[in-house]
Formats: structure tokens, sequence, C-alpha cells
């Protein structure tokens, strides 16, 4: 059967990896390209790059080395940040992205989805939402999670999906950086909506948050995590095994 | 010398890299004379079924892989490319394939349970069929392979060298002697991936 992924996400702004706390407060982790060789020959089971640049420049040194992370690791990768136009589709596919993530860009342009999944197929396109629960209701929100575009989350997934969405990014903007665990009560309504992979993004703290999302919300594909694992506080290869050890079937 | 097919379908970029990465000197080209003094070839392919087939025809590399492959060079087709070498496709409409290996290109919905998801999308253990290929000299039952598609080699019978379990037994990779095609993506199966790929680069021809 299909394993369950573990996906470590990397943030890159002016060709290093950032993480922010509840997207503040950035600091300077690491080499995108030394971090993912790592994490491939430590069992990752794909890599998200999120482009966090802002200006034309460092948008050149970020497909420079996405590129250089291509030709140096072989499992999937997975690009976000900054896609607004099948242009941006093309150019991170060409320097070796598998599939590409899309947020505020899809939600400017809803159209996006579908004419990028017309030409490159649905499992090459990734929705991903920040999602925030404002009065009760699951908000998205656009802009590096800064702005409620009033529009509720599970809708617009299912309706992002309907266009062509191969996959899910559900990243909740209420655990995000918290590392209390991930928003499992927002997976289970987003995973009951769509039919599509759904990967689970934000809250993790420790190895009991990822064993905990996989045995209350089976129908989660994969789980996503940054800093816990660029700082070293959750090793990859420790996480499988016991994730395995629980009966979640892990590529060890 | 391996050369990759380059009918204007896909990117070959993570495929020639990873080519690279094993040491093999690799040409991506849809240069007729390039594919006749290469030592093996690489199909590759992603996309629709007869949208592929039309474009190699039109170039009319379909009758160079062949002819190499009767020749007896190694040729391996990675994903849509596996599905191409089979005799026919059902992926919208009925569709003619380039036949060097036995099977047919058929939905994996009609042999799944309906509630799993569609593509086959992710890592998947491989299960391997008959007497070892080469192309799995370095391979364990078990390892992991990473898998995108929505149709599968059907009827391959002996040919079949491996299956996946996906709620149903999915054929994985084929292979009849020099001619073998994987329908995972080696070159984006890490480690596992790799040593297909250089077991492939040390295959023997058979003429």
């Amino acid at each position: 059967m299909i394993t369950k992924r573990i996906i470590p996400c990397l943030d890159v702004r002016a060709g290093r990896v950032v993480k922010g706390v509840n997207f503040q407060g950035i600091s300077d982790v690491s080499s995108p390209v030394e971090l993912a060789k790592y994490y491939s020959e430590n069992g990752a089971d794909e890599l998200v790059f999120y482009d966090i640049t802002a200006s034309f420049e460092e948008r050149a040194i970020f497909t420079d080395i996405l590129k250089e992370v291509a030709r140096t690791i072989f499992i999937p990768l997975t690009v976000g940040g900054g896609i607004n136009t099948l242009d941006d589709f093309d150019r991170v596919l060409k320097c070796g992205a598998d599939k590409v993530s899309v947020n505020s860009g899809a939600i400017r342009n809803p159209k996006l989805i579908y004419e990028a999944a017309k030409r490159y197929g649905d499992q090459c396109v990734v929705i991903s939402a920040d999602v925030k629960r404002v009065d009760g209701v699951f908000r998205v929100f656009s802009k590096g999670g800064r702005e409620n575009t009033g529009m509720e989350a599970v809708e617009w997934i299912k309706r992002c999906v309907d266009m062509g969405a191969g996959e899910v990014v559900l990243n909740s903007i209420d655990t995000d950086g918290v590392k209390k665990g991930f928003d499992l009560e927002m997976l289970d309504a987003v995973c009951n909506a769509v039919s599509v992979p759904v990967i689970a993004s934000g809250g993790a703290g420790g190895i009991e948050d990822f064993v905990k999302l996989f045995k209350t919300v089976p129908k989660v594909d994969a789980g996503l995590a940054a800093s816990i694992f660029h700082f070293g506080e959750v090793k990859i290869s420790d996480l499988k095994m016991e994730l395995k050890a629980n009966g979640i079937d892990m590529r060890i | 010398m391996t050369a990759i097919v380059d009918y204007g379908v896909g990117n070959l970029f993570s495929l020639k890299s990873s080519m690279e990465a094993i040491g093999e000197e690799t040409v991506v080209t849809s240069d007729e004379n390039v594919l006749r003094t290469a030592e093996r070839i690489i199909l590759p392919g992603v996309g629709a079924f007869e949208d592929a087939i039309k474009k190699l025809k039109e170039t009319g590399l379909d009758k160079v892989v062949i002819e190499e492959a009767q020749k007896g060079k190694p040729l391996m087709g990675i994903c849509l490319g596996m599905q191409m070498l089979l005799e026919r496709s059902f992926e919208y409409g009925e569709h003619q394939g380039l036949g060097l290996i036995k099977g047919e290109v058929r939905f994996i919905g009609e042999v799944i349970p309906k509630d799993l998801k569609i593509p086959h999308i992710g890592w998947n253990g491989l299960h391997l069929k008959g007497e070892k290929h080469p192309i799995f000299k370095y391979i364990n039952e078990g390892d992991h392979v990473y898998f995108v598609h929505s149709y599968y080699g059907a009827k391959c019978s002996d040919c079949t060298i491996a299956t996946a379990e996906y709620g149903a037994e999915l054929t994985a990779a084929v292979a009849d002697n020099n001619v073998c095609g994987c329908q995972f993506h080696p070159e984006k199966s890490g480690d596992v991936g790799l040593r297909i790929l250089r077991a492939f680069c040390e295959m023997g021809g058979m003429a």
C-alpha cells in the first residue's frame, strides 16, 4: 500500500532557508541544497520549497537554487510561493519541480488552477490554503496569512479540487508555530470533503503529534513540518520508525 | 552513452540529472543518429497516451526505437513511456502502442476499490515477480518507489517483473529480454531509483 509521507518544508529567502513562528520572527537556518540533501538521505519522502522572496533578483536566486537541489536529490519536489501565472508554473517545472503549489495566486485568479491542471495534469497542481478560525468559522487567509479573504475554507478547497487541484496542503494558522500538535479538527473537515491527498501542516512539536495525526485522521496522506526538522528536534528516521511501530505504513 | 528520447513531452531535467548522478553520460535527443549510436535508450513520458504516442510518431522516432529494440539494444520506458511499449491503450478511446511488450493500458479504477484515491500517487513497495530481472539486481523485495499514474499495464502476464499493491496488484514493471519498463519514476525514487537506473546501464544488449 501507499505509505504515509513525511515532508520537510523549506522556506527560502535570498538563497537561505528560513522559518517563521506564526509567520513572524524569521531566523536563518541553513543552506537549501545542504538541507535538502540531508533530508533526502535521512528518509524524507518529499520536499516542499516555498519561495518567500519579494524581489525579482531574489527570485532568480531561488530558481538557481531549485535547479541545484533537483540536480542533487531525487525525490519529489513541490515548489510554492510567488506562483501567479502559467509562466510561473513553467519556470519552476523547468528547474526540476514535480508539483507546484498555489495559494494567493489562486485566490486572485481561481482559473489559474484549471489552466495549470489542463496543461500539466492534476497531479502537478497543489492548492495550499492558510486557514484560521474566525468566530468559529474556518476562513481562508491570503498574503502569507495576513489578510482574511472572507471565504469559507472547506468550500474554497472543494472548489479548487473541482477545478483540477490534485493535492491539498492545509496549513492551520491557529496551530502553526505553537508546536502543540496538528489541527485535527480542521484536517478532518477537509479530508471528508475532498478525494485528493491532503497534507497536514502547522503545529508539529514532536513525534507524538505525527502519531496522533495519522491515528486520529487516517485519511490524511502526509505530515509537513519545518522548524522541528531544521533544528534537529525531531529526526525523520526516528519519527518514521516510531510511526511504523505504531502500525502506520512508512517507507523506511 | 544513454539517449533519452525527446519528443516534446514533459520535462526531462530530473531524469537526465539522475543519470548523471550515477556517472552515466546522457544525452536528451530527438536525433535519429544519436539514438542509433547510443548504447541504450530511455523512453520517458507524462500526460495522456494519445497525445504522447501521436507526438512520438510525428517525429518518426517510434520506428527508430522499435528497430533499435529489435536489434537487442537495452530500452527502458518510464511511466507513460512504459505504457507506450505495450500493444494498445484504452485511455480515452483505443490507441495503438509500440507493441514491444505484451499487454494493454487500462484505467486503474476498473480494478481498485472505490474508496481508494486516483491517481495512485506516492511511495509503494515493489513485489518482484518471477526470475529477478537485471534492472532489479540491486533491489530487494519490498523496496519503495514513487508512483504517479491513473492507468496501468493490464494483461502483461509473464512480462510482469514487479507489481505494487493498491487495492489490487498493479503492474509496476515489465520486461521482455532487452526491453523493460517502469510504471514508477526511478528518477524520483531516491537511492532505490538510482540503483535501478545503474543496473539498467550495466545491462548488456541482446543481439
